[in-house]
């Protein structure tokens, strides 16, 4: 990787990454409510803002469905904005949300994903975020501190382009990678402004020197039109993540691979795919599996939505087996929301290969060398014929 | 694939004025009738015309049938019963 421009290194968590990224992208406007466990970037946005180093509208909300709703306002007036939260707080703000997105605001928010009650429960899944794939929103998934931050930078990038204009939820583990504290290089403010687009540049947005109307009542063909497009915004999506990842290597001298990242995966029989915190974890786990002679490879989504159909397919084409690992379940499929999305991808690619599915790591449990050590055994079994069942939900072998 | 209008979310130039009102005249099955030379021009149907679809013809007040929904509050609060609701008129 090494760095080609001069940062700074600090030892940072995850919250602590997302919030520095936030100021340096220069927001004219932030509204954030607080919520275990994404607290601590209201509170260092906060920091920040009494020293003076964020200059930007502060607004202290009631709320998150009024922290979404103020962005709203003010990314509709030309605004750079920014806010985060996670679970609950997700849930509360989704009918600005859902708003935000078909408005076509490129409104950039950092997420920590947190399970959902009931039970009660603050500690990890993602089932929150996920549950949200059909809202419109561009969802990038991290896997640590560092990437937490330059996909911040890099959401404003591609949230911001003309041809896009959607807003970007930036996902990270609750716990794992939000109260993880790792070396993370910060850039420097010069550079970031450099590598982000000019602000203003919309020619939708409300001004009183050019008045427009802003989502008057609409039915039937024009709404679809507007439709139409959002999704057609999305597949245009696609590229620009690979290309943006492309750009800010050349600048930062740091990658992560796109839309997906791909590790030992070159000549690998059988795939493990994965999300988020996971994915890391995963990786030691393929290293001493390769160390004991099995064909293993890793696929991490970081784009969830879009879907990454293409890259996925040219990865997983050609293998015996895969296995994927969800953090979250998809009620009345009694799987995972991210496998039930690959069986999609393969049947639309005509890929016809035995798949397996791992739940796990609901609620804070673990997701340890130990259990995707038991995944990629059975994925290897699969791969042979040896074995029928679908879903395993791993914390109740 | 026809599109409408170039912009890519739903925003609108204020000139387009189809675009900023529904016409709504057609969900209305009975319509107000002012007895124009009784009308006092007091208002009242104006002030309470929940669409806001009440125009003031200067001697007179008139509900506009492009948006009027026929709901007859018009006729209910008239304290001179100037208003009637009819079907099968316009």
């Amino acid at each position: 990787m090494g760095a080609t421009a001069g940062g700074e290194i600090k030892v940072l968590s995850g919250n602590q990454a997302a919030a520095k990224a936030a100021v340096l992208c220069q927001p004219d406007v932030v509204a954030a409510y607080p919520i275990t466990p994404q607290s601590e970037v209201v509170e260092e946005l906060s920091k920040f803002y009494a020293e003076g180093a964020l200059q930007a509208e502060f607004v202290e909300v009631e709320g998150e469905h009024s922290a979404m709703s103020v962005l709203i306002g003010a990314s509709s007036s030309g605004g750079r904005t920014f806010s985060a939260t996670s679970s609950h707080g997700l849930l509360s703000m989704f009918e600005a949300y859902f708003y935000a997105s078909t408005l076509r605001l490129p409104i950039v928010m950092a997420h920590v994903c947190r399970e959902l009650a009931a039970p009660n429960t603050v500690l990890c899944s993602q089932q929150d975020i996920l549950t949200m794939r059909d809202a419109g929103w561009i969802q990038i998934h991290c896997a640590s501190c560092q990437e937490i931050l330059d996909s911040i930078i890099m959401g404003y990038r591609l949230a911001e382009d003309p041809d896009i204009l959607l807003p970007v939820n930036i996902c990270y583990d609750g716990h794992y990678l939000s109260h993880f504290s790792a070396r993370v290089e910060v850039p420097d403010q010069t550079d970031v402004v450099t590598f982000l687009p000019e602000k203003d540049l919309r020619e939708c947005r409300l001004d009183p020197d050019k008045p427009m109307m802003q989502a008057p009542y609409l039915g039937g063909k024009l709404f679809t039109e507007y439709r139409y497009k959002h999704c057609m915004a999305m597949q245009n999506a696609l590229p620009e993540i690979d290309y943006i990842d492309g750009e800010f290597q050349k600048s930062f001298g740091r990658s992560y691979g796109g839309l997906i990242e791909e590790y030992r995966n070159e000549d690998a029989e059988i795939v493990l795919v994965a999300l988020g915190s996971a994915a890391s974890t995963a990786k030691a786990v393929i290293d001493l599996k390769r160390d004991e002679g099995v064909k293993v490879g890793l696929v991490r989504i970081r784009c969830f939505r879009p879907f990454p159909c293409d890259r996925l397919e040219k990865a997983l084409r050609g293998v015996k087996a895969i296995g994927v690992i969800d953090r979250d379940v998809c009620f009345g499929w009694n799987m995972g929301i991210v496998f039930m999305e690959l069986r999609s991808l393969l049947n639309r690619s005509q890929i016809n290969l035995p798949m397996v599915n791992f739940i796990a790591g609901l609620s804070g449990a673990d997701i340890n060398i130990e259990n995707i050590g038991r995944a990629i055994n059975d994925i290897q079994q699969v791969s042979r014929g040896g074995s029928d069942r679908e879903v395993t939900w791993l914390d109740l072998e | 694939m026809k599109f409408k209008t170039k912009y890519p979310g739903p925003w609108v130039d204020i000139d387009k004025t189809e675009l900023l009102t529904s016409d709504v005249g057609d969900w209305r099955y009975r319509s107000p009738e002012v007895e124009k030379s009784k009308c006092s021009h007091c208002g009242q149907c104006y002030l309470y015309c929940p669409t806001g679809c009440i125009e003031d013809k200067g001697p007179y007040f008139e509900a506009n049938l492009a948006f009027c929904k026929g709901c007859g509050i018009c006729a209910k609060v008239c304290p001179i019963e100037a208003i009637k609701m009819t079907t099968g008129g316009k």
